[in-house]
């Protein structure tokens, strides 16, 4: 069931934000994008606290777009949690049922039982500069859900804390988010997040839904150099006749074998461990062949990126044993060779 | 150290300090017990004590919300009432003292107004003192408390409405309180400026010991007529002084 149905439109002076969404009841959807793409003006937005200058918001079908943020029936994490400072965690909790006009025990109650399901019972009396980033990230979880909001807004919910406590919270808000019977909306940037939290990513660049699907599908074919690089592979457009697709490099036409038979325009996207590298020609098959400048040699983990320019620019992994004795270096020479099987293509 | 910059800066330090040391030799020491309690000391420094605060009073009901409009609104001539705000700064206390009495005076436009509809007259009472002191005072709170509201992060307001609170809670229970240190700064301070209030208060309010005669005016009186009584009160005001600066040591006197 949809909970969510909007289209929002928000116009800056340089910059439009022209994005439909959805989110169905019990679904987290993330919106994943580079800085300045228009997350947080979206998530402004749906909270009310940015007017649309177009489109529409409805929850449960009911509009809300022109609602003022505290009519809403909206809860927000923001992304350094904005937590009252002279207040308790207890009474930054019941901050949201008073306003209700919950009495003020009744409130309390509710408060310490929801700061309790976040694991933070014992702390209900300490200000928030006296908890911890993580504890902090759970009160305003707490705040935010015990108004039983029907959307739940989360703005960068884990960039604020370490990577430890990080990973921690991730588990712990996925655990929450599955018990929140509304729709989320999360905005992140970090592609992790994303595919852990998240049943479906919206990927948004420059204002505008560039790319939409579950995290597994997004990262296996992605359709822009945004996300290719989040997800870690090379991406090029081309024109597939079978198994042949012929991309346009930029010393003339590049032929490769994929794994898939398609028709007309279509991504090809390989993961850079799929390219290997020899100093001489290889023999076999002239296809997934092509001649390569290396640009850039970094460690990433345990592996060795080396990025190449020629025909084709590309990335490609290979063991520091292999750098060593390719004797590779900035501005050697090399063959890249790309294995078909691990080549997939899709339609454009 | 070149000497050019430390000898005036010594001159400069006895310049301040030189007078108040003065004033503590002077004091009739042994004779300050029961000067203290002579009844006309008394009463000038309760008048002092309650107009001052009445005044204070006034400003934070009015002062707190024109800062407030001042910090979180937009409108046009926004800066030209930030200007009229701080004309009192700068202007004379007796200018001050006569445009009220050109105002709220008997024959003035609000004061004919008020005298004829209520049967109010504000001159040369204890409320015209208060008015006065007011009048002085304000834009020390105004100030003070716009520049705490401007340093508050109006994210957290936002988070409020959120959360379902309305603009009046949202001042209520996240702004004021997180503005509190800034209030309480502003209204220390024009507590001050409304106890040491002369020209204003004399001209609008005159001398009557016991209704509008607060300490300044007492002791401006007493160095005329009975000097070492003028030095007694002095005492007494440059005590509280030192009290309210030692209250709020933490945000002027340390440096960063």
């Amino acid at each position: 069931m949809t909970v969510l149905d909007a289209h929002l439109t928000v116009r800056r002076r340089d910059f439009r934000l022209d994005l439909p969404l959805t989110a169905a009841a019990g679904e987290v959807v993330a919106l994943l994008g580079p800085n300045g793409a228009g997350k947080t003006t979206a998530l402004r937005a749906l909270a009310g606290l940015l007017p649309l200058d177009g489109g529409h918001i409805r929850l449960d079908g009911e509009p809300i777009g022109a609602l003022p943020a505290e009519r809403r029936p909206v809860g927000v994490v923001f992304q350094d949690y904005l937590l009252f400072p002279h207040l308790s965690a207890l009474e930054n909790v019941a901050f949201g049922p008073r306003c209700q006009g919950v009495p003020r025990r009744a409130a309390r109650e509710r408060a310490a039982g929801w700061l309790e399901r976040v694991g933070l019972g014992e702390h209900l009396a300490k200000k928030p500069r006296a908890l911890s980033g993580g504890q902090a990230q759970r009160v305003a979880l707490a705040r935010a859900l015990v108004t039983e909001p029907r959307l739940l807004l989360l703005d960068e919910p884990l960039a604020a804390l370490d990577a430890h406590t990080r990973l921690e919270i991730r588990s712990a808000l996925r655990r929450h988010l599955a018990g929140f019977a509304g729709a989320t909306i999360l905005v992140t940037h970090d592609p992790l997040d994303a595919m852990v939290l998240a049943d479906r990513l919206v990927v948004v660049e420059q204002g505008r839904m560039v790319q939409e699907g579950p995290p597994a599908e997004v990262a296996r074919h992605p359709r822009t150099d945004y996300v290719a690089r989040l997800v870690g592979l090379n991406l090029y457009r081309g024109r597939a006749h079978g198994h042949t697709v012929t991309l346009e490099g930029d010393k003339g036409p590049v032929r490769f074998d994929a794994t898939e038979a398609l028709e007309g325009e279509v991504f090809v996207a390989f993961a850079p461990s799929a390219v290997a590298l020899y100093r001489t020609r290889p023999d076999g098959s002239p296809r997934n062949r092509w001649r390569a400048r290396v640009e850039t040699i970094e460690r990433h983990g345990d592996r060795i990126r080396v990025g190449l320019s020629g025909p084709l620019p590309a990335a490609a992994d290979v063991t520091p044993g292999a750098v060593a004795e390719l004797g590779l270096a900035e501005g050697s020479e090399v063959w890249a060779v790309l294995k078909a099987a691990e080549t997939h293509a899709y339609p454009a | 150290m070149p000497w050019v910059l430390v000898l005036p800066a010594v001159l400069g330090l006895a310049f301040l300090v030189l007078p108040l040391a003065g004033l503590l030799i002077r004091a009739p020491w042994s004779t300050l017990g029961t000067r203290l309690g002579e009844p006309q000391v008394l009463e000038a420094l309760r008048l002092s004590l309650v107009t001052s605060t009445l005044a204070t009073a006034l400003c934070l009901v009015l002062g707190v919300p024109l800062a407030w409009v001042l910090a979180r609104t937009g409108f046009p001539g926004r800066g030209l009432v930030r200007a009229l705000v701080t004309v009192p700064l700068v202007l004379p206390p007796v200018v001050g003292g006569v445009a009220l009495l050109l105002v709220l005076g008997r024959r003035g436009i609000v004061g004919r107004w008020l005298e004829s509809a209520f049967g109010v007259s504000l001159p040369f009472t204890t409320a015209g003192v208060v008015l006065a002191e007011a009048f002085v005072a304000m834009p020390f709170l105004v100030i003070s408390v716009e520049g705490a509201l401007r340093g508050a992060d109006p994210r957290y307001e936002e988070a409020a409405a959120t959360l379902g609170a309305s603009r009046w809670t949202i001042f209520r229970r996240v702004t004021l309180p997180m503005v509190a240190p800034g209030i309480a700064a502003g209204a220390i301070l024009c507590w001050a400026r409304a106890l040491g209030e002369f020209g204003a208060t004399i001209t609008f309010a005159g001398n009557f010991p016991g209704r509008t005669q607060t300490m300044p005016l007492a002791v401006y009186l007493a160095l005329e007529t009975d000097p070492e009584a003028a030095i007694v009160l002095s005492l007494v005001l440059l005590t509280v002084s030192v009290v309210i600066l030692a209250a709020l040591r933490d945000r002027w006197v340390s440096t960063p």
